[in-house]
């Protein structure tokens, strides 16, 4: 079999396994449900942390707002679906396709700006968006929020179930588009804005075009997490999706690895998972946090990969032939 | 009330709220000048003062006496904390890239604001601060409180002050220098870590008195008080151009007023869209703010 076949079909298995093996332990209750539901969160965490790790890791623009893009989705999602009776499938496609369209919008002023201006001028738009969240009661619901988000299942017994096999498929499709997106000429140009900017552009790149793009793929993925999110709460309020909110997924991709996608999805199972096991500390776990990113700044500031990416294929050779890799 | 009348009377309260702003956006704009780092944790500094004003005056009473105290009390406290956490968090990130420095200012923003909320002495209630009675002088109908009053004098004493220090004193003329450049002004024998930290320390007091200020006019103190007022003077800076003094003063006052003409003539709700909505603004239309210079990007 060709190479290139064979690493697709381990990655498909590796991809099929991840969704599958957890979903039947979950359904056999091996897997009680609120590690079910902890496990889910941090799927869309996971998803959300990649998009902004795209931006902000990969085309090196720091971005504060990504709690925006997804209170964009998570709305238009629930709207969608409360307000025009969409499927949910569709809803949580045109959640990314409009959260997308607002990343364009405002991509277009703020990604002439770079460094930490950018990163101000995404906080303020993030507050902006929320600010007119809680202002546009008729559709949002307002400060009150908005209740009765269906979920993705009427049937509550099969709720963990479904949400995490939809949730984590998700995020597989996602991981694949992104790392195949990354691996090619575009991505490479992204890559190459991150290094250095003037260098790209005396290369003949487009430099504004391509900080555009990730941008707005950026939104759009956010997006696609803000409706699954929807879904998985049943219930919004504008307060979800502060300031702390976007600094919660900067330190999972700050943990994971700046670049690192891989990493960034590591991270965000841990500390998804780390927030739930602290819970014992109480309030105290709401310091722990912010230390642990001033410790990997100081002495660790690549995080956890750098930018190195866990391979599965390589894995999977490993696994193989030990003996031939070690040689 | 005429038209002009209410135009007039917000403009007064929007110099009383700009002189707060001020204040903490000199802070902003010296820690930039110098280092090159947006402080996001200057405003939880702001919030230290606060609270140490409060203990103060909690214990003493409100008496002149106690309210100089508290001041002092609270300078001295912010000031500590901020040269501490120069020292600790900011200084060993010098020559990292910024972004890096940058993140680091956010954790150490939420970890004074969570830290202060689980100290079991401080809480995330909302507490009343104590302040002196209001009393309206009335001026050709523009009402005019004595706290807008004392806000206004105090802001503008610790400015001159601030003038005076930067300009005509060596220490001011090292921290000039210093900010024009680092590596030169080490050649000639400033002990530069020294004077970053003295500039952290400024930024600070100024930061506690704008807090005890900002306390006493919207009589609360919480642990999260100083993050929309630090934005707010993060943006007041930015307009008037980072790095430069007067700019920030004329920015605070800037943003001050259109804050409180959003609030009495569109909504109150808009105010902190509309601030943003300026920071966006004046970055797309000039970057470098009021009174900012222009740096050419070097190749």
């Amino acid at each position: 079999m060709n190479r290139k076949y064979r690493n697709a079909a381990i990655l498909l298995a590796f991809g099929v396994v991840a969704v599958i093996l957890p979903t039947f332990l979950i359904k056999a209750e091996i897997i009680d449900e609120y590690t079910a539901q902890i496990l889910t969160l941090a799927g869309i965490n996971a998803i959300i942390a990649m998009s902004l790790n795209l931006i902000s890791g990969i085309c090196g623009q720091l971005a504060l707002g990504h709690a925006g893009f997804m209170a964009i989705g998570a709305y238009t999602a629930a709207v969608f679906t409360m307000k025009a009776g969409v499927p949910m499938p569709a809803a949580i496609i045109s959640a990314g396709f409009v959260s997308a369209m607002f990343g364009f919008i405002i991509g277009f002023p703020t990604l002439k700006l770079s460094g930490d201006y950018l990163a101000i001028v995404t906080l303020g738009f993030g507050e902006i968006i929320r600010v007119v969240m809680t202002n546009l009661k008729g559709i949002t619901g307002g400060a009150a929020g908005l209740k009765g988000v269906p979920n993705f299942t009427k049937d509550i017994l099969a709720q963990p179930t479904v949400s995490f096999a939809i949730v984590t498929g998700t995020l597989v499709l996602v991981l694949a588009a992104l790392t195949n997106f990354l691996n090619s000429s575009y991505g490479r140009a992204i890559i190459s804005i991150r290094e250095d900017p003037i260098a790209a552009s005396s290369n003949g790149i487009p430099v504004f075009r391509y900080k555009m793009m990730a941008f707005t793929i950026s939104a759009f993925i956010a997006g696609i997490a803000g409706g699954l999110y929807a879904f998985f709460f049943g219930y919004l309020n504008p307060t979800m999706f502060t300031f702390l909110k976007s600094v919660d997924f900067l330190i999972i991709v700050v943990l994971g690895g700046m670049g690192s996608i891989t990493g960034t999805i590591i991270a965000s199972y841990v500390l998804t998972y780390l927030q739930e096991l602290l819970r014992f500390l109480k309030d105290y776990r709401l310091v722990i946090y912010p230390l642990i990113l001033i410790l990997i700044m100081l002495f660790r500031p690549k995080g956890l990969l750098g930018r190195a990416e866990f391979s599965f294929v390589a894995l999977f050779d490993r696994i193989r032939k030990p003996k031939e890799v070690r040689k | 009330m005429s038209i002009g009348n209410e135009i007039l009377q917000q403009i007064v309260n929007g110099v009383a709220l700009g002189s707060i702003y001020a204040l903490i956006a000199l802070g902003y704009t010296m820690v930039y000048g110098i280092v090159r780092l947006i402080n996001f944790a200057h405003g939880d500094i702001l919030m230290v003062g606060a609270f140490g004003a409060y203990f103060v005056l909690v214990r003493f009473g409100l008496s002149p006496v106690s309210f100089v105290a508290a001041f002092v009390f609270s300078m001295v406290l912010s000031a500590t904390f901020g040269i501490v956490i120069e020292r600790l968090a900011y200084k060993p990130l010098r020559n990292a890239p910024r972004i890096n420095a940058l993140i680091t200012a956010i954790g150490v923003s939420l970890i004074l604001e969570n830290g202060f909320r689980v100290l079991p002495f401080v809480g995330p209630n909302p507490r009343q601060f104590p302040t002196i009675k209001t009393v309206n002088l009335k001026i050709f109908d523009i009402s005019v409180s004595n706290v807008q009053l004392i806000v206004v004098i105090v802001s503008i004493v610790l400015m001159l002050a601030l003038n005076y220090i930067v300009m005509y004193t060596r220490t001011g003329k090292a921290m000039r220098a210093v900010s024009f450049d680092r590596k030169a002004a080490s050649l000639m024998g400033i002990p530069t870590d020294l004077i970053i930290s003295f500039t952290f320390g400024i930024g600070s007091v100024l930061a506690a008195a704008a807090g005890i200020l900002f306390a006493t006019a919207y009589p609360q103190v919480e642990p999260y008080m100083g993050i929309m007022p630090g934005l707010k003077a993060f943006i007041a800076a930015v307009l008037g151009g980072i790095g430069s003094i007067p700019g920030a003063m004329i920015g605070g006052y800037i943003l001050g007023i259109a804050e409180t003409m959003t609030k009495g003539f569109i909504s109150s709700q808009l105010a902190d869209a509309i601030a943003f909505g300026i920071l966006i603004v004046i970055l797309l239309a000039k970057p470098t703010g009021i009174m900012g210079k222009n740096v050419r990007e070097k190749v």
